[in-house]
């Protein structure tokens, strides 16, 4: 449940950055100008694609596997839990990566980014709980 | 179970409600500070670059250039005021600049946007002369609107409307447009210009540039 929730919110920042970034929103409410100089680099595009559009196809993921999760039809499944924890590592790696580009090259901070990547931490920690508290028996 | 499972439902579309409520009133309150200087549809599909002189010049001269490069700060610092005084000045040229800041520039797109941003107060080109004139000021800059805003204020722009448009990345669009179309016409490096029919690359000198203008209005009289 906390993971859904937390994706729903990280799904709710990434949209608002990608909007930003698609010139479809005003000013980004982020105070001391960061957010525009981390988002206007060339490190807020991956390959070409808009950082912000990755996210939220990263959270819309774990957003789906996690409420595919809570159905009852797969309560005893194990999938569901270790699918989000194999996402929510990948999108803690790459929030760590963006983070490091913020602070070593960009030298700047984006609070919308910041937050991000603790909400994919919160997500990574309550997935890693839920998937320790399963019984050390294979299925 | 069930009445908890009913609480985290409510809960989630409650967040997605609040969630999507206040990116809608961004989107509101955005476009109601915008709507003066609204980049249209229309406008932008129009757009072909920002343009100097008459329109009855014989020769169009097009350049793709990024605010970054060393060799369009050369061109623009050596050669583009004397084009600027005797070629465009005398209705000898229509000149149309396009924006092509390349991957890899870590400053490059603020600067453009900082170019457009002036564009929209009619003074793109005062922009862009600060641009190049200073280039080592801001090319290697951590925060380089700073420098950029500097800019703004010494070319007499409206620092209010200014910091509007920066925050708004409003023509961040335009910019990934200009960049995809300079790629599809096959710009490869920067400064390209496009004389005429004749392509040339390069910070060309003065006479070697005039002499690609003096074939082109050749080519255009023999027409």
């Amino acid at each position: 449940m906390a993971a859904a929730i937390l994706g729903l919110v990280g799904l709710l920042v990434s949209l608002y950055l990608w909007l930003w970034k698609v010139g479809a929103l005003g000013a980004l409410a982020c105070g001391d100008g960061g957010c525009e100089t981390v988002q206007l680099s060339p490190y807020a595009y991956v390959w070409g694609i808009p950082v912000a559009l990755l996210g939220i196809v990263g959270y819309l993921a774990i957003l789906v596997v996690a409420l595919a999760g809570l159905q009852p039809r797969f309560a005893a499944a194990r999938w569901p839990t270790d699918l989000l924890l194999v996402l929510a590592a990948g999108g803690v790696a790459f929030s760590a990566w963006l983070t490091y580009l913020e602070a070593a090259v960009i030298h700047a901070w984006c609070r919308w980014c910041i937050g991000s990547a603790g909400i994919i931490v919160a997500i990574f920690g309550a997935v890693l709980a839920g998937r320790l508290r399963w019984p050390a028996v294979s299925r | 179970m069930a009445g908890q499972m009913k609480l985290f439902y409510g809960a989630l579309a409650a967040i997605a409600v609040v969630g999507a409520g206040l990116i809608f009133l961004a989107r509101a309150r955005g476009a109601e500070r915008a709507a003066p200087q609204a980049v249209t549809a229309a406008a932008e599909a129009a757009f072909e670059g920002h343009v100097m002189g008459s329109d009855s010049a014989p020769v169009t001269v097009v350049e793709y250039a990024d605010f970054e490069c060393p060799a369009c700060a050369q061109f623009a610092v050596l050669t583009a005021p004397d084009i600027k005084q005797r070629l465009i000045a005398t209705g000898q040229v229509r000149w149309v600049f396009r924006d092509f800041p390349l991957e890899g520039h870590q400053n490059s797109l603020p600067a453009h946007h900082a170019g457009q941003c002036a564009g929209e107060q009619g003074r793109f080109f005062e922009m862009h002369d600060q641009l190049y004139f200073n280039h080592g000021r801001w090319v290697l800059e951590r925060r380089p609107e700073r420098r950029f805003r500097d800019f703004a204020a010494a070319i007499g722009l409206d620092l209010r409307r200014y910091d509007d448009c920066m925050s708004s990345g409003r023509y961040l669009p335009r910019l990934e447009r200009a960049k995809q179309d300079a790629a599809a016409a096959g710009i490869g490096s920067t400064p390209t210009f496009d004389i005429g029919n004749q392509r040339v690359t390069g910070a060309l000198l003065y006479d070697d540039f005039k002499r690609y203008v003096d074939r082109a209005a050749a080519g255009a009289a023999a027409q």
